[in-house]
């Protein structure tokens, strides 16, 4: 058995329980349509019911986590608590809040935190460049949700965060983040800017310069005068921002920062979590637990060729109905195994006792109770009632 | 549950261009090689692209031809072709196009529009299928157009985000097919983007391709089940009817969605069956791009 089922009367499953009491930080990482948001909105829920005071912060920009949650109007940017009421047995310590990531209010943020003056702030926000770093520079989103991260882990009001990192190929993304944006700041063409800006002659900065003369031909000169200027504004400002990145760093390594591989039980998405798994190996941080969602549930003990010789066997006896329920056992059990097998790989590097399989519901999972019910098969406890 | 169109291969490569998009999951890639697949198989010259640099599609459909796309080598590649070869080496060389990218947001996207559009001028092939790009990337990599000639008034990335956007209004050269799964969260998803498509881009949509749908036997209805497990080892008899109770109900589940779906998103849509699998392979797509009527 390398795999540990949902339906295995084995008790404890340690990969899921520890990941919460041991953390004050646990990051969700796969690939893109695994049920990363549901999984860390269950993880939410559950360290509630732990007495925890947790904070689910969500970054895909669909309304997974409020879909999930059964919030109507999608998450704001600030904290949100959720109403748990009775549905959850708690002392009344936990508590589950919910917020969505706005990567350009944060960016916003750091400026004001790092500028010297109100004017220094002005220029920069109202830089169209800036705007579209805040936007479209790859790796700001996953540097700005390791920032709300880090904020939101010194807020008092929680003693635990969770974060639903950005749909991404590379599980170092997030982790790279960071460092990446510090180096786009202190690149090359900035210090080249900063040379003929000194004598504050931007315009004949940028004919003088045959790189920048060649940039603003191929993407006009109204673009690049936008970029000098952002630059300009941006100076001095470079140190502060590489401090915090390196704080951001040092957080996200940290021992008490748990990270939850999710994947499907799909040849694709175990590939790339396979890929995640090692490349979190690789990089010293590991794997604190791997949920597999939706897998199909197991029914009865025996073998899918078994189920198909009983509905050769009721055939023969012309029991129609019969045929009909042993062919569905046989298909379903034909999947699960074909499931199973691809997963497989991935608990030849995490271990078994790290891996949960979660099982496919027969119904959406897109309210508090569809989530209890995936808390339960994850941590073993008994499904509440509403 | 049979298709609404009874061919549906015809709407589905309406256009000469096909970009299929949706969200992470939906099955974008499987349904691109199915269109492919079918669209070849109906004797069209076919060419499949993909744009972020993963071997499946090869893989998937080994006998078509598949071209990867990626935004460095196409922007290289544009400069190159219009008298910029000095500046295209200048900016690898020194590492600025990650810059340049940045000042005009958008640009990454417009360069492998504008290679698309290039690739359909040339008259090489019938029908391009895009696998468009990932998850919540679609609404931007087909904005990007309108978004960089607004904010860029001139040079040869403005001349060329004008000709993409001649391409994508253009209802005979290019549609997208988005592609969802008969679940709450993707029909959510798939109706938002839509909307988003027609109004923002103006892009035609093709028909939406809903995955993943279970169109196994028919199942014995709950009474019949209880009656056929009758004389049967507890044990056993609960495992049947649950298993039948379980797929009546992701059925029913399902047949919500779809009708959900078909409410909120009045346009056509094309069924594809489950198949039992836990990742396609090429005969798969076989199996797949029959049910489009390429053989009718």
């Amino acid at each position: 058995m390398t795999v540990q089922d949902v339906s295995d009367p084995q008790p404890s499953k340690p990969g899921a329980g520890d990941v919460i009491d041991a953390s004050t930080v646990i990051v969700c990482c796969g690939s893109g349509g695994v049920g990363k948001t549901t999984t860390a909105a269950v993880l939410g829920l559950e360290a509630a019911r732990r007495g925890r005071r947790a904070v689910v912060v969500t970054i895909d920009p669909a309304r997974r986590l409020a879909d999930a949650l059964g919030l109507e109007g999608g998450l704001a940017s600030e904290p949100q608590r959720i109403e748990l009421g009775s549905r959850v047995d708690s002392t009344g310590d936990g508590e589950l809040w919910a917020m969505m990531l706005d990567t350009a209010a944060t960016f916003d943020g750091l400026v004001r935190r790092h500028a010297d003056s109100d004017e220094q702030i002005e220029r920069i926000l109202t830089n169209p460049f800036y705007r579209n770093i805040a936007g479209a520079l790859s790796g700001t989103q996953e540097y700005m949700a390791a920032e709300t991260l880090h904020e939101l882990h010194g807020d008092e009001r929680f003693d635990l965060v969770i974060v639903d990192t950005p749909p991404s190929r590379n599980a170092l993304d997030f982790l790279e983040a960071p460092g990446v944006l510090a180096r786009f700041l202190d690149h090359r063409l900035f210090r080249l800017l900063m040379l003929p800006t000194r004598g504050g002659l931007r315009v004949i900065g940028i004919a003088t310069q045959p790189l920048l003369k060649a940039i603003g031909k191929v993407v006009g000169s109204d673009v690049l005068a936008d970029s000098v200027a952002f630059f300009q504004a941006f100076a001095g400002m470079e140190t502060g921002f590489r401090e915090r990145a390196d704080d951001v760093v040092q957080l996200i390594r940290a021992p008490e920062t748990s990270f939850v591989v999710v994947a499907s039980p799909r040849r694709d998405t175990i590939d790339e979590a396979v890929w995640f798994a090692t490349q979190l190996v690789d990089q010293g941080v590991g794997v604190t637990a791997v949920i597999v969602n939706r897998a199909h549930p197991e029914f009865g003990d025996g073998t899918s060729a078994e189920a198909a010789d009983a509905a050769i066997a009721a055939s023969a006896d012309g029991d129609e109905d019969l045929v009909g329920l042993w062919d569905n056992v046989a298909a379903l059990r034909t999947i699960r195994d074909l499931e199973l097998d691809v997963i497989a790989p991935l608990t030849a590097i995490v271990g078994g006792d790290r891996l949960v399989v979660l099982p496919l519901l027969d119904g959406d999972v897109h309210d508090l109770d569809g989530l209890l019910v995936m808390a339960g098969h994850l941590f073993d406890h008994p499904v509440v009632d509403g | 549950m049979p298709p609404e169109n009874e061919f549906p291969l015809q709407s589905l490569t309406a256009a000469r261009v096909v970009v299929v998009a949706g969200k992470g999951g939906v099955g974008k890639t499987t349904v691109t090689a199915v269109i492919a697949r079918a669209a070849s198989d109906a004797g069209q010259r076919v060419l499949v692209v993909e744009l972020d640099g993963k071997p499946t599609l090869a893989e998937l459909l080994p006998d078509l031809e598949v071209l990867a796309i990626s935004a460095p080598e196409a922007l290289d590649e544009y400069l190159r072709e219009h008298g910029f070869a000095r500046i295209a080496k200048r900016l690898n060389r020194t590492g600025v196009i990650d810059v340049v990218g940045t000042a005009a947001p958008g640009i990454d996207d417009i360069v492998v529009l504008g290679k698309i559009k290039q690739l359909e001028r040339s008259g090489d092939y019938d029908l391009i299928v895009v696998d468009g790009p990932a998850a919540g990337h679609a609404i931007t990599f087909l904005t990007s157009a309108a978004g960089l000639a607004d904010a860029v008034s001139s040079g040869p990335v403005r001349a060329q985000a004008d000709e993409v956007l001649e391409l994508l209004h253009d209802p005979e050269r290019c549609q997208v097919v988005l592609v969802t799964l008969p679940e709450t969260t993707p029909v959510n998803e798939v109706v938002e983007t839509a909307f988003a498509l027609e109004d923002v881009v103006g892009v035609q949509l093709g028909p939406v391709v809903v995955n993943g749908v279970d169109l196994g036997d028919p199942l014995p209805d709950e009474a019949s089940a209880r009656r056929a497990v009758a004389d049967l080892e507890p044990a056993i008899a609960a495992a049947l009817t649950d298993a039948a109770a379980f797929r009546r109900s992701r059925r029913a589940m399902e047949a919500g969605e779809i009708a959900r779906l078909a409410a909120e998103l009045p346009i056509p849509k094309v069924t594809l069956p489950a198949l039992a699998a836990a990742g396609l392979t090429s005969s798969d797509i076989a199996e797949l791009a029959a049910t489009l009527g390429a053989d009718a």
